[in-house]
């Protein structure tokens, strides 16, 4: 190894090291900002000195595409709303897979047509464009279902799981003819089209809501993507880096399934939330009544509270309500109430999207309870006001063992002494079915679009 | 098996590890962060593409590795700053 050889090895352990540093300090939101930083300055030192590498003998390119790319991330992380940070993620998951499989597909290339390829370094190549693949397109669809370009309900057709099958095992049959005959184009294009197909119909039959449990699951993708490519191009950097965002996706992966109670098999295979059981709840509905409540009556019960929790869901999300929940808890707080947030793990499109919104909202994240923190304190709470969520605080998934949600943790709203909902009506949410706690005596529905409800709120708050 | 391909998998065998260690430690409030954070660590693939653009060259696998570069690129700015963008937001209540 020459002297030029090693700074470049040496300083991607340099990189390394401030990779796993910066998650490290990922662990507390006052070091967070510092971990990024440092995370970013490993990245920086990674790409500085893999330019000084003697196998690049051409910089036009490189300057091309690294202008083209800076411009359009710089513009994207700049524009992008809040409210708009789950579409974000998954494009950016999206990316970052269709680069790991460029690189696999251009090595591919460059050696089929040399030499016969090396085993490990063909099973390399074919991992990591599959797992690529998969990635770019179903980040695709997964933007475009949360964007609202692609119908945010499963879409299904006949045959469905075995048509997904069937195509992926396409993909890894001709793989195998390419590791064990002969590293042929023709099949290798099949291997390319089969797994970008296979993206689009693996995400096509979930569900909106269950969009966390996808995103997640398309981070961890990138990461293992990236490790692919890092055998494919004889480089550990890759392989560290790849592997830690491959943990990180898996990890959020199972954390959203815990909070849904289901398994991950049944989240990407069973088309969840169809609706089916609509008709049901629907007459079960006949002999009870929903009491509804205007602005008033709504301020008078939160404002001579003692303690008050809120509860946000996709619906605070969906009508950009945070800053009018901050007033509302402001007013409150203001007041005298103790006002708390309870954040459940999958509430909104991705792991932690409630809390982004009220950070930005410049709600103090110390306010903010997970839900393991929260629920023993809603028996002594005087008041919850529930914001457009409504599987998550369902008690049904306590005890009905038939309900699609049994066994779901929950948020123990019901426990309060009063509990007022935001929602636009009494409709199903996401599961299709009945949430029994809008009939219970001590809740009231406040019905309608949640920042306009909350700003009337806070309005005759103001009045007390 | 290749003694590079043994040190490959050693690493990747340790990393994830490391992975799981540091990241179980990420409270519930930053895994939008975390995820847009790892997010653009995942965008190490333009080490990749530098490496396969920069050397001698077919035109088809300029291109790929252009694109490769860009969508990297993408991923690891849009990535870092959108993160730094929400870190910044959270704040705790002052007394």
């Amino acid at each position: 190894m020459n002297l030029l050889e090693t700074i470049i090895a040496l300083s991607y352990v340099l990189a390394a090291a401030l990779f796993i540093l910066g998650i490290k300090y990922m662990s507390s939101p006052a070091t967070a900002r510092k971990g990024n930083l440092l995370a970013a300055i490993g990245m920086f030192i990674a790409i500085l000195v893999t330019l000084l590498d003697k196998q690049i003998i051409g910089y036009t390119w490189i300057v091309v595409g690294i202008v083209i790319g800076s411009l359009i991330g710089a513009i994207a992380a700049r524009r992008v709303q809040m409210t708009g940070m789950p579409q974000m993620v998954g494009i950016l998951n999206g990316f970052g897979g269709g680069a790991s499989a460029l690189v696999a597909v251009a090595e591919f290339l460059r050696l089929s047509g040399t030499q016969a390829l090396p085993t490990d370094v063909a099973v390399s190549i074919l991992l990591s464009v599959i797992i690529g693949g998969v990635t770019f397109t179903g980040s695709f669809i997964a933007f475009g279902k949360l964007q609202g370009f692609v119908p945010g309900s499963p879409i299904q057709f006949p045959l469905q799981n075995i048509v997904n099958a069937l195509v992926l095992m396409g993909a890894v049959i001709s793989s195998v003819a390419i590791v064990l005959f002969s590293p042929a184009i023709p099949v290798f294009v099949i291997v390319v089209a089969l797994s970008l197909l296979y993206g689009i119909l693996f995400v096509i039959p979930i569900g909106g809501a269950d969009m966390p449990v996808v995103i997640s699951l398309l981070n961890s993708f990138s990461g293992l993507a990236a490790c692919a490519t890092g055998f494919v191009v004889g480089n550990n950097i890759l392989i560290i880096a790849g592997s830690l965002v491959g943990s990180a996706g898996f990890i959020l992966t199972q954390i959203m399934c815990k909070a849904m109670n289901r398994s991950l098999r049944n989240v990407l295979f069973s088309a969840f939330g169809t609706g089916d059981a609509v008709a049901g709840a629907a007459q079960a509905k006949g002999d009870k009544t929903a009491r509804s409540i205007d602005a008033e009556e709504a301020a008078m019960i939160m404002g001579y509270a003692q303690s008050a929790v809120i509860v946000p869901g996709y619906g605070m999300a969906a009508a950009q309500a945070q800053h009018a929940v901050r007033e509302l808890a402001e007013q409150l707080m203001g007041r005298g109430v103790e006002v708390k947030f309870a954040i459940h793990p999958v509430a909104g499109r991705m792991p932690g999207h409630m809390n982004v919104l009220l950070a930005e909202a410049q709600v103090p994240y110390n306010l903010l309870f997970d839900m393991d923190d929260i629920n023993p304190e809603f028996p002594h709470t005087d008041v919850v006001l529930v914001i457009g969520a409504n599987d998550v605080i369902n008690p049904v998934a306590r005890y009905d063992k038939s309900s699609p949600i049994y066994g779901m943790p929950i948020l123990d709203v019901d426990k309060a002494r009063h509990i007022i909902i935001i929602k636009r009506s009494l409709n199903v949410g996401f599961a299709g079915i009945d949430n029994e706690l809008f009939y219970d005596p001590k809740t009231t529905m406040y019905f309608g679009n949640a920042k306009e409800k909350l700003q009337e709120l806070v309005a005759e708050v103001k009045k007390l | 098996m290749p003694e590079s391909l043994i040190i490959g998998v050693t690493i990747f065998v340790l990393s994830m590890f490391a992975g799981f260690e540091v990241i179980t430690k990420v409270p519930p409030t930053l895994h939008t962060p975390l995820m847009s954070g790892a997010n653009a660590i995942s965008g190490i693939a333009i080490i990749g593409a530098l490496l396969v653009t920069g050397g001698e060259n077919t035109i088809l696998n300029t291109i790929l590795g252009v694109i490769a570069i860009i969508f990297a690129t993408i991923n690891v700015v849009g990535g870092f700053l959108v993160t730094d963008r929400m870190l910044n937001m959270f704040k705790k209540k002052e007394k």
